[in-house]
Formats: structure tokens, sequence, C-alpha cells
């Protein structure tokens, strides 16, 4: 019997709940700060369809994330896909649009293809589409099924989150869209996948092999790495962020791995304590990254362009975006005591106590994941240190960024919301922790009663009784206190003068914005101590005037996009080629096409009956 | 109170007695290659010299310029704060633990790489950049470095290795990581030269160029504590009897490796700092075999 007509729609157990609140955290800011964005770029037209759009998606990712039945969960996920496919393409103008739009929808599809495998399967063993229905029919699934479930389920919701390799998608729609909607969609429309991997991975199939967890680990060190070194590269900003964003999700599947990995080995406690890690990334990745694409989208606005290269001094034109940017880029780089800091903490906490409480050679593992994480937070602080150096301080390098004026009104109470939860979510951490066990549990199964994470409302303390504490606030007051004090100090010595004068520039000539160190430049050391994986080339030309005197010279360097190149340019290659080849049934004549039809009815009746 | 007054003492010392350990490496290079040189207490005239100093800020430069010093040197004072130096364990060890020094750490520099952007000159951003890039190699040493300490006292609480464990395979290797990490932080050779302006090599030094007066003594003096921050992790893990002689061995031991190595070329920084990674490794895993 089809159950087309479930009794029951919507599910709102913690998980949902949990997922509902991040959605709106970053949508709520987001529809404010688009009134200021809108106004003045689209004609009134668009302003309405823009608005329209804005809310089917918003409204298909919350029924993604809250109905029970799998059939409709498909509806809404083709939804949330080709209502940002048009959010996507909606600046028509550029030429790029088009481009990534269809990336875009062509990913998402091969991803959503993965997923209708994956549930006609699941199908066909409990004979429902109902979660729970589904959920304690799995309990007796064959090992083999739930393995292929879990490799199906992983590339499709791996499309969507952004796991390298299947990330070639998101650095190119991310940065298309509206600012407003790049942020929807950077912080929460890929954690609608994520969703997806918790509720369908670890919630209904349960983890029962290890390898599962293994797996997830090194896909997510890898799509940690690959994404921060080619955030590092690009000089987008908007695509910069976007590939910040695949390293984000790396760092969350750090956690949800590590949840998978401790719950196939049955250990309760760090499996909620590293789901918690991941849960609060997840929400950290979506306010920071949310309130850096509305800051890059004031940016874009004021200047007209989002090349960090022609950028520069803005921290004076527009003082504010600045402060906000900064934070966000505080929050993302994992500084105390910000948001991010919390959830990498926790993650790193959460490897270090898998490495001292299990057995046998995962450990090392373990080890060395950890150790892949603090490259990727090094990395990270570098990239945004080059993101918020070049684009808001010293001389601006073009005219637009000498022009540019601050964000109206609207677009910096957006702002500021965002930012405001970033300090937030940093000083309310126990606050924090203690919501996020309960939606642990309830996506694990554990029961957490006998867990105690947090010594009062201000500490935390993931080993009971081993005397390891995190106070965000007590070193938000350190901090302010210690910095209060050095300058008590400096000023005690004001007795000196302070000038303002000229940057030293060697007594040669005066310094401009042509002297300024660029992003290039900045990324260059990085390019290549990674140059085995870059694979970088450059171009230099003299254009001379005679032999003796060279009247310019153009430098020009790239980094080779390998993914495209060696995965999908081949693929690409060969499925043209196979269509191609298919040419020579296409004749034209439509009786032979009727034929087709027949044989192929033919060939249905007799082997599925 | 007594709390308070520990952590105070403690700041204190920290800000009285690090700069002495600059002169003491500076004082045993000299020594080595027979110069008469400066005297042990040189870090102190230049401080006391700096802050009775003017102080020019560049045009270009924003509030970060102006700002970046009180972060930086209130982000190592926090550093300080956390490791334990009278008692057996820091008075406010609630605030953090040896993973969050990482990211203490990396506060500090953070700001002192935007304010070397914010001057708008070729040597800051040059600075920066490669900072950064140093930075981000050193981290996952550092990570491993805190990972073996911790998997053999079984938390990562600053205070719980050290004297509550004999000196083991893994806690040796683990000092040495978390020495090329502080040659590597503390900008000394063969990583980065604190004795040159030369555009070609120098990296910490292009980064504070423009600084000038009382914000220059600000930063020279989160160096310093950065140092002795530093130099008190290893001392805590070879020498915990005796801490102001292991402190005292960790400065001969700089000193003498920047005489007797040349500075290497920055891409060679990241072998460098890669044979501290696997160093690391090798610590944790000792550890984690329990040798």
């Amino acid at each position: 019997m089809l159950d087309f007509f479930p009794k029951q729609f919507f599910l709102f157990d913690p998980l949902s709940i949990f997922f509902l609140c991040v959605i709106f955290v970053v949508s709520f800011p987001s529809a404010v700060y688009s009134f200021g964005y809108l106004k003045g770029g689209y004609s009134p037209a668009k302003i309405t369809l823009a608005w329209f759009l804005f809310f089917i998606f918003v409204l298909s990712m919350a029924f993604v994330v809250t109905v029970s039945n799998v059939l409709v969960f498909l509806v809404f996920w083709e939804i949330m896909s080709l209502v940002s496919y048009f959010l996507v393409v909606f600046d028509t103008g550029h030429e790029k649009s088009i481009q990534a739009g269809m990336i875009y929808i062509v990913m998402t599809h091969i991803g959503t293809a993965f997923l209708i495998a994956a549930f006609m399967m699941m199908y066909k063993f409990t004979n429902s589409f109902d979660f729970n229905v589904i959920k304690d029919a799995c309990q007796t699934m064959p090992v083999q099924t739930r393995n292929i479930i879990f490799l199906l389920l992983l590339a499709g919701f791996g499309t969507k989150a952004g796991i390298v390799p299947l990330h070639i998608w998101l650095p190119y729609a991310h940065p298309q869209a509206p600012s407003h909607i790049s942020s929807i969609m950077s912080g929460v429309m890929i954690k609608t996948a994520i969703y997806g991997l918790i509720r369908f991975v670890i919630f209904i199939l349960g983890v029962q092999s290890s390898w599962w967890g293994i797996l997830l680990l090194v896909l997510a060190c890898i799509t940690c790495l690959v994404g921060i070194i080619y955030a590092l590269m690009v000089g987008d900003i908007k695509r910069l962020l976007a590939y910040s964003s695949v390293e984000n999700v790396g760092i969350i599947l750090l956690g949800i791995g590590l949840a998978m990995f401790f719950q196939s080995i049955n250990m309760p406690y760090l499996a909620v304590f590293s789901m918690i890690a991941g849960l609060y990334h997840l929400i950290n990745h979506a306010i920071f990254k949310g309130l850096l694409f509305l800051c890059a989208g004031s940016v874009y606005k004021a200047t007209g362009t989002r090349d960090i290269e022609k950028l520069g001094g803005l921290i004076k034109k527009m003082p504010q975006t600045a402060v906000f940017f900064l934070i966000g880029a505080m929050g993302i780089s994992a500084l105390p005591p910000f948001n991010g800091f919390v959830s990498e903490w926790l993650t790193l906490q959460a490897f270090f106590l898998g490495a001292l409480n299990i057995m046998g050679g995962a450990r090392v593992f373990l080890v060395i994941c950890a150790a892949l994480l603090a490259l990727t937070s090094g990395l990270a602080a570098a990239c945004f240190v080059k993101a918020f150096g070049v684009t808001f301080l010293a001389l601006p390098r073009s005219n637009y960024a000498k022009e540019a004026k601050e964000a109206p009104f609207s677009m910096k109470a957006g702002m500021l919301f965002l930012s405001i939860l970033v300090i937030l979510f940093g000083l309310a951490a126990v606050k924090i922790i203690r919501l996020l066990a309960i939606v642990a549990s309830s996506a694990t199964g554990f029961d957490i009663s006998s867990m105690s994470f947090s010594l009062n409302n201000f500490i935390l303390s993931p080993q009971a009784g081993k005397n390891v504490y995190l106070s965000v606030p007590l070193l938000a007051v350190g901090l302010i206190v210690l910095g209060g004090a050095c300058f008590a100090v400096y000023k005690l010595f004001n007795k000196t003068k302070v000038r303002i004068y000229k940057t030293w520039d060697c007594g040669y000539y005066k310094l401009n914005s042509r002297n300024e160190y660029t992003a290039t430049a900045f990324s260059k050391p990085f390019r290549i101590a990674f140059s085995f994986f870059l694979l970088p080339y450059r171009k230099t030309q003299k254009i001379r005037e005679s032999f003796y005197h060279v009247k310019s010279f153009v430098y020009e360097t790239h980094t080779t996009p390998v993914f495209k190149k060696y995965i999908y340019e081949p693929l690409l290659a060969s499925v043209f080629k196979a269509a191609k080849s298919m040419r020579s049934i296409q004749l034209g004549s439509i009786h032979l096409y009727l034929s087709y039809i027949f044989v192929t009815l033919l060939l249905l009746i007799i082997f599925m009956r | 109170m007594a709390k308070i007054i520990i952590i105070i003492v403690q700041l204190i010392l920290f800000i009285v007695v690090s700069p002495v350990l600059s002169g003491l490496i500076s004082r045993i290079k000299n020594n080595i290659r027979m110069r008469k040189g400066q005297g042990i207490l040189q870090p102190y005239y230049n401080l006391a010299k700096l802050f009775s100093k003017g102080e020019v800020v560049p045009e270009n430069s924003s509030w970060i310029f102006r700002a970046a010093p009180f972060v930086v040197l209130a982000s190592m004072l926090v550093a300080a704060a956390l490791i334990p130096v009278f008692i057996s364990r820091s008075p406010v060890f609630q605030a953090g633990d040896f993973l969050a020094l990482i990211f203490i750490f990396a506060l500090g520099r953070f700001f002192l790489a935007l304010s070397a952007l914010d001057t708008g000159s070729s040597f800051g951003g040059m600075g920066a950049s490669r900072e950064m890039f140093i930075s981000s190699l050193v981290e996952p040493a550092f990570c491993m470095v805190v990972f073996a300490l911790s998997l053999q006292s079984g938390s990562t609480d600053i205070s719980s290795f050290g004297s509550r464990h004999a000196i083991s395979v893994s806690s040796i290797t683990a000092a040495l990581t978390l020495f090329l990490v502080a040659i590597a932080e503390t900008s000394r050779i063969p990583v980065d030269n604190q004795e040159t302006h030369l555009e070609l090599t120098m990296v910490h030094e292009a980064m504070v160029l423009e600084y000038s007066g009382r914000s220059l003594a600000l930063i020279e003096m989160a160096a310093y504590v950065k140092q002795m921050v530093l130099f008190f992790l290893i001392a805590q893990v070879v020498f915990p009897a005796c801490l102001p002689v292991g402190i005292i061995i960790a400065a001969i031991a700089v000193a003498l490796v920047e005489v007797s190595v040349a500075k290497m070329r920055l891409f060679r920084v990241a072998d460098f700092l890669g044979l501290a990674f696997v160093l690391g490794v090798v610590a944790s895993v000792c550890a984690i075999l329990g040798v």
C-alpha cells in the first residue's frame, strides 16, 4: 500500500526546532537588511519579485527541517533548490549569473538524484515514507543495505553541503545571488544538508559501523583544508566567503563525524559532546557568515565592486560596516571571546577526549584530525586578516573605494543584530550548550540526564572532575581589564607628543595606494607553500620600447582549479562523448522513435512483472 | 581577594622579569661572538627610552593602529595569567585551559597583523603576510604539543602536566617541539631575526615598523611576555623542580641556536615547522603508547 497521504506531516522534535531557530536567526536580519539593499539597485517589480522569492525560499527551508515524511521532504527540498536557483540568477545583468545558475542547478539535481535513490531503497525495505516508521523498520535492515543507503545519502546531502569534491557549485552560486540571499544560502541553506545528514543517518538509520564516522571525518578534514586554501587565494570578497563556507562545513562535519564515530562504538557522553560541538559551530557559522555576507553586500553596494584589490581604506568611509565585518572576522577566525572560539575549542576538546578515552589506532587518527583543524584555524585567521585588512584598511585603491558611503540604517540594523549575536554566543556559551545538549540527545537518542557540561552559569567543564574549564566571560573581563590597564599606563606617560605624519616611505616619493600590499601579494607565501595542490603558474612579459628600455611589465598569476580541471572537465567531456555516440540512433524518423518506445515497453513488461 | 593579589603579583612579575630574558639571550650571543655587546638590562633602558619619547602615527592609519598595542599586550597578559606560577594552579584557571592558550595567542597576532596592514606601507603588508603564514603553520605543531602533554596527564589543564609526571620520551619530544614553536613565535633565528631591519628577511620587525614611542613599548612588552610564557611552559615540562633554572636553560638554548644556525629563507621555514609538526605528532603518539 502506498502511503501517500500521511496522517502526520510535521515533526517538532528538538532537532527540528533547533534548525528552525538557525533559519530564522539569519533570515530575519537579512530581511531587514534587504529593505536598504534592494532599494535603488532594482526596479520596483524586481523588488517585489525578490521579496516573493525570499519568502518562498525561507518557508521551503522551514518546511524541509520540520516535515516528517520523506516524500514531502523531497518536495520542499526541490522547491528550496529551485527557488534558490532563481535567486542565484536574479541579477540577470551579469553574464556570470547564468553560468553560476547552470552549474548550481545541475549539481543540486545530481545531489537530489542520490537522495531519491536512497529514499527508494529505504521505502523498498520499510514500505513507508514516514520518518518514525522508517526509523523503527531500519533497526532490522541488513548491513549491506545500510551501507549503500549511507553512501547515497552522503553523496546527496554532501553535494548540498559542499563537501569536497562536490563543492564545485558553491563558490559560483553563493556570490552571484543578491547579498542578503547569499547570507541565507551560505548561512542556512547548506545547513539543511547537515540537517538531512543528522536526521537520516544518525536519527533514522542509526550509526552501527565505525567506518561511517571515519569516512566523514576524512572528508571533513579535506573539506576544511581545501576550502580555506582556496579562500586564501581568491580576491573576490563574496567568493572568499563562499570558500570559507566550504571550510566551515568541514569543521561542522568534524563534530558530526566524531559524533557518528562515538555513536558506533557506543560512547554516549562523547557522542553527545561532539554533536554539541558540531551544532554549536553550525549556528555560529550561520551567524557570522550571514553577517559577513551582509557586510560584503554593503561594500558591494557602496563601491560597485567585489574585487578587494580595488578596495581599501573603507574603515574611514564606512566605519560601522567595518566594525561589523571585524566582529564577524574575529568570530570566524576563532578569536576569544567571540563565538567561533567556543565552538572550535569544543571541537578540539572533543578530539582530545576521544583520543584520551577510546582504544586502538583510531586515537592517532583523531590526534591528526585535531592538528589539521588547528592548521585550518590558523589559515582562516590569515584569510580574514587579508579580507579585512585589504578591504577596509590603509588607503583606497580606486575611485570607487574613495567615494564609498556608509550603508543606510536598515542595512546597518541587520548587521548590528548579527554582530550582537556573535558576541552573545561567545559570552553565553554555557546556556547555549545546555540547550544544544537537549538537541544532541534527541538526535543521537542518548540520555543526557547524567551528563554535566558546566560548573555554573559561566564556566564550561567538559570533563567532570578533571579540572578542564573554559569561561568566556572571564576571558572577556580579563581582556578588557588588562587592556584598560595598558591604556591607563599609556595615558600616564602622556607628557610626550603624538604626531600624525606620513608613513615611512624610505625617503623616496610620497606613498600612495600603489605601494600597498595587495591581496595577491599577501597570499603569496601560501600559494608557494601549497603549490603542490594549487599548481600556480605565472606569465611575465616585458614590453620594450627598445632593447635597453623596458616600457612596462605584464605580470599574471593564476592557480589551477584542480577539481574542475582533473575531475569535472574530463567527466563532462565523457558525457558529451557519450551523447555524441548516442546520436547514431537518432535518425529523425518518427516511426523509428515509436518503435523504440514499443520495444522499451515490451522489455519493461517482460522484466518488471 | 587573595586570588586577585596573587594574579596581580604574577602579572607584575611577568612584566618586570620578562625583558631580562631578552637581555640575557643577547648577552650570551654577544659573549659567544666575542663582542662587547649590550648589558643584560638593556631592554629596560629601551623601554624607558620609548616611554619618554614622542610618538608618530601614520596619517593613513585608522583606530585599528591605535588600538592594536592594547589588544596585543592584553592578550599576552591574559595568557600569562592562565599559567601557574606561585601556586600549583593559576587563580583564574577556570578562564581557560591549554587549548585556549593557542587561540589567545592568535588574538594578539590577528590585531598586530591588521595594524601592520593599516599603515599602508609595503613593509607592513609584507610582515603581516609572513607572520600569518608562519603562525598558521605553527598552530598545528602547538596543538600537537598540547595534545601530547595533556594525553599524559589526562586533561588539558595547564597546571596538570609537569610536576605530576615523570620525564618520558613523549614529554621530552613535546618539549623539543615546544622549543621549535617558541623559536618561531618569538621571531628568533632561523625563522626570523630580531636584530635586522632588512626588508628581505624581517617578519615581526616589518609589522611593527611604523610604531614608535609608548605604543612600540607596549608591543615590545607583549613580545617579552609571550617569550616568557613559552619558556615557562618549556621549563614546566623538562625542569618542573626549579622553574627559574628551566627558564634560563631555555633562554641559553635559544641563544645557542641563534648563534649556530643561519636564518632560513621564508619558504624553508615551512620545512622547519613541518619538522616541528612531525615531532609533535611523534610526541602525541608516544603519549598514546604511554612511553
